[in-house]
C-alpha cells in the first residue's frame, strides 16, 4: 500500500508534461473514434428517423453485410474491386519499378539524379489531381492518348477506357501505378545500392553474366523490399476512394464497376444519391475494412517478414 | 586484336544508350501529361482541341480559363486554407511529437514500453477507419466546417509515425551531453531544449514528409469541412472541376493552379525528400 503510494507520487511531473499532449490528442482523435466506430457497428437503429433508439445487435450487421440483400452484392463487389486494384498495381508496378531501379543503379550512370527526381514527380501530386490529368488524357474528345497511339500505329487499340465497365477499374489502377511508380523504384534502388559492389564484382570475375548475377545475387538480396512494397501498396489501395470518387463519382460509374469499400462506405454512411443514410451499416463497412487491413498486416508480419531470409551484409 | 578492342567499348556504349533510352522514355511518360495540361491551360478553345501539342504562342494564347476560375471559385482562399491547415498541423505534430519522443527515449518509467507500442499501432491503421467517430466527435464540438477540425485530425494522424521515428533518433543522442547539462543545474525542460537542435536535420525531413499527404488529402476536407469558405485546394479543385467539367479551358486552368504548389514545393525540397526516402528504407 505504502509502496504503491510512493510509486505514484514519485511519478515525475515532467514526463507527464512531455507525453500528455501527444497521448491525449492521439487517444481522443484517433483511437477513440476508431473504437467508437467499431462499437457502433454492433448496434442497430430500432426507432424510425434520425436520433432514434438503438439496440445491441452483436455481429448481425456483419452477417447482413456479407450475406443478405441488398448489402452482400455491393460488399463483395467492392471488396473484389479493392483486391483487383491492389493486384494490378502491385503486378505492374513491381517489374517496372525494379527495371528502372536496376538501370538507375548502373555504376557511372550520367543524369541519374535527374531521372530519379523526375520519375518521383507524380507521387507529389494529389491523387485527385493526377486522376483528373489522366481523365483528360484518356478523353476521346481531346484524343491525346489516341493521337499518341496513332504515332505508334496502334491507334485502333484506343477505347474510352474509363467509361467502359470492362476496363474502368483497370484504367484507374494503372493511373495509380503511373502516379506511385517512384515509390517502389526508390525502395529497390536503395536496396540495390546497399549491396556491396565486391559481391557483384566477384560474381562477374568468376564469369557470371549480368543477367545471372542479377537473378542469383542481387535479386535474393532485395527480396525483403518486395514485401515492404507489397504491404505499402496494400494499405494504399484501400484508400482508392480518392481516385474513384473524383473520377467516377460516389456511385462508382459505370454501373458500380469501380465501386470500392471507400465509396460504398461514403454512400452508406452519408446517404444521398437515392439512398437513406445508414450510420450503423456505414460503421460496419468501416469495421470490416479494419479487419481486412489488420489481416493483411498480420499476414505480412507473420507469413512474410518472419520467413523471408534476410542476409546480413 | 583490333576486333576485340573495338567490340568492348561499342557494346558498353550500346548498353548505356539503351539505359538512357528507357529512362528517358519513362520520364517522358511521367512528365508529358503534366506539361501538356499546363501548356494547354494558356490556350484558346480551338487550339486546345485543334493543336493540342503546340505551344501557346501567337494567336492561340488565351487566359479565359484563368479568368473563369478566379471569378467562379475562390482559389486564393483555398490556397490560404491549405497553407494554414498544412503548416499549423505540421508544427503541432513536430512539437508535440518531439516532446513525447524525448520522454520515451530519455526516461525509464512504468508504461514506457506499453506507450511505445500504443503509439506504434497508429502507424499501420488508417485514421480514416474512425471517420464515423470523428464526424460525431467534431460536430459535437461545433467544429464542422472549420479548418480547426482538419488541423485536429491531421495532427492526430501524423503523431504515431513521427513519434516512432523521433524516438529512434533521440535514443542515439549521447547521454553524457544531457548529464553534463544536468550537472550544470539544467532542469528537465532545459535538457529538452538542448536536445531539440540536435535533431533539427531529421525534423526538416519529417516535416516535408508530413506536409505532402495533408496538402493532398480529399477525404477529410470532404466529410469535415466541405463549405466554400474553408475549402482546401484539393477539395476546391475537385468541386470546381465537377461543376465545370465541360469547360475545358476552365478545367485545365484549375488543374494547373492545383499542380503548381506541389511542384514548387518539390523543386525546393526534392533532395531532402529523396534522401529521407532512402534513409528510411535502409532501416
Amino acid at each position: 500500500m505504502l509502496r504503491v503510494h510512493c510509486a505514484t507520487s514519485r511519478f515525475p511531473l515532467h514526463i507527464v508534461v512531455f507525453i500528455a499532449p501527444a497521448l491525449v490528442i492521439y487517444t481522443v482523435l484517433m483511437v477513440y473514434p476508431i473504437a467508437a466506430t467499431l462499437a457502433e457497428s454492433l448496434y442497430r437503429a430500432t426507432g424510425s428517423g434520425s436520433g432514434g433508439q438503438t439496440a445491441f445487435a452483436g455481429i448481425d450487421n456483419y452477417l447482413a453485410l456479407v450475406g443478405a440483400r441488398p448489402w452482400a452484392v455491393r460488399f463483395w463487389g467492392a471488396l473484389e474491386h479493392n483486391v483487383a486494384f491492389f493486384l494490378i498495381q502491385f503486378l505492374v508496378q513491381n517489374p517496372l519499378g525494379l527495371l528502372l531501379a536496376v538501370l538507375l543503379s548502373r555504376p557511372g550512370l550520367r543524369l541519374g539524379a535527374a531521372y530519379r527526381t523526375i520519375l518521383y514527380v507524380p507521387a507529389m501530386l494529389s491523387i485527385v489531381i493526377a486522376g483528373f490529368v489522366w481523365q483528360l488524357m484518356l478523353n476521346p474528345l481531346w484524343g491525346i492518348v489516341k493521337a499518341s497511339l496513332d504515332v505508334l500505329h496502334i491507334g485502333g487499340l484506343f477505347h474510352p477506357w474509363l467509361g467502359l465497365e470492362s476496363s474502368a477499374l483497370i484504367a484507374l489502377a494503372l493511373i495509380s501505378t503511373w502516379q506511385f511508380l517512384g515509390m517502389p523504384m526508390m525502395l529497390y534502388l536503395t536496396s540495390l545500392i546497399a549491396i556491396p559492389s565486391e559481391i557483384v564484382d566477384a560474381a562477374r570475375v568468376d564469369g557470371a553474366s549480368a543477367w545471372t548475377t542479377f537473378w542469383r545475387i542481387q535479386f535474393p538480396l532485395i527480396l525483403p523490399t518486395v514485401g515492404i512494397v507489397a504491404i505499402l501498396t496494400y494499405t494504399g489501395s484501400l484508400n482508392a476512394f480518392d481516385l474513384v470518387f473524383a473520377l467516377q463519382g460516389p456511385l462508382a460509374a459505370p454501373n458500380y464497376a469501380t465501386d470500392v469499400l471507400g465509396t460504398l462506405f461514403y454512400r452508406t454512411y452519408f446517404g444521398g444519391m437515392g439512398t437513406a443514410a445508414d450510420p450503423a451499416m456505414g460503421s460496419t463497412i468501416a469495421g470490416m475494412t479494419f479487419v481486412i487491413v489488420l489481416a493483411g498486416v498480420l499476414v505480412y508480419l507473420i507469413g512474410w517478414q518472419r520467413r523471408a531470409t534476410v542476409y546480413e551484409l | 586484336m583490333i576486333l576485340i578492342a573495338r567490340s568492348g567499348p561499342t557494346r558498353a556504349e550500346a548498353t548505356s544508350l539503351a539505359t538512357h533510352l528507357v529512362l528517358a522514355a519513362a520520364c517522358l511518360i511521367v512528365l508529358a501529361p503534366v506539361v501538356l495540361v499546363v501548356i494547354d491551360s494558356f490556350k484558346s478553345r480551338q487550339s486546345i482541341f485543334g493543336r493540342a501539342f503546340d505551344l501557346p504562342i501567337g494567336g492561340s494564347f488565351d487566359l479565359t480559363g484563368y479568368q473563369l476560375v478566379l471569378t467562379r471559385a475562390h482559389f486564393p482562399l483555398y490556397f490560404l486554407n491549405s497553407v494554414v491547415v498544412t503548416s499549423v498541423s505540421t508544427v503541432l505534430i513536430l512539437g508535440i511529437g518531439a516532446m513525447a519522443a524525448h520522454a520515451l527515449a530519455e526516461y525509464r518509467f512504468r508504461f514506457n514500453r506499453l506507450l511505445v507500442v500504443y503509439f506504434a499501432l497508429g502507424i499501420m491503421i488508417s485514421i480514416r477507419l474512425g471517420s464515423v467517430g470523428i464526424v460525431r466527435l467534431l460536430s459535437g464540438w461545433g467544429l464542422t466546417n472549420t479548418i480547426w477540425a482538419l488541423v485536429a485530425v491531421y495532427t492526430a494522424q501524423g503523431l504515431p509515425l513521427t513519434i516512432f521515428i523521433m524516438t529512434q533518433l533521440m535514443r542515439q543522442i549521447p547521454a553524457e551531453l544531457k548529464q553534463a547539462a544536468r550537472v550544470d543545474g539544467a532542469n528537465e525542460y532545459q535538457v529538452f531544449w538542448l536536445v531539440l537542435p540536435l535533431v533539427r536535420p531529421i525534423i526538416a525531413t519529417v516535416a516535408v514528409f508530413l506536409m505532402i499527404p495533408i496538402w493532398n488529402d480529399l477525404w477529410f476536407p470532404l466529410i469535415l469541412a466541405p463549405a466554400e469558405s474553408v475549402r482546401t485546394v484539393t477539395l476546391g479543385t475537385q468541386q470546381f472541376i465537377g461543376s465545370f467539367a465541360t469547360d475545358w479551358q476552365a478545367v485545365l486552368a484549375a488543374l494547373t493552379l492545383a499542380l503548381i504548389p506541389p511542384l514548387v514545393f518539390y523543386a525546393a525540397f526534392s533532395r531532402q525528400l529523396l534522401r529521407g526516402l532512402t534513409a528510411g528504407a535502409i532501416k
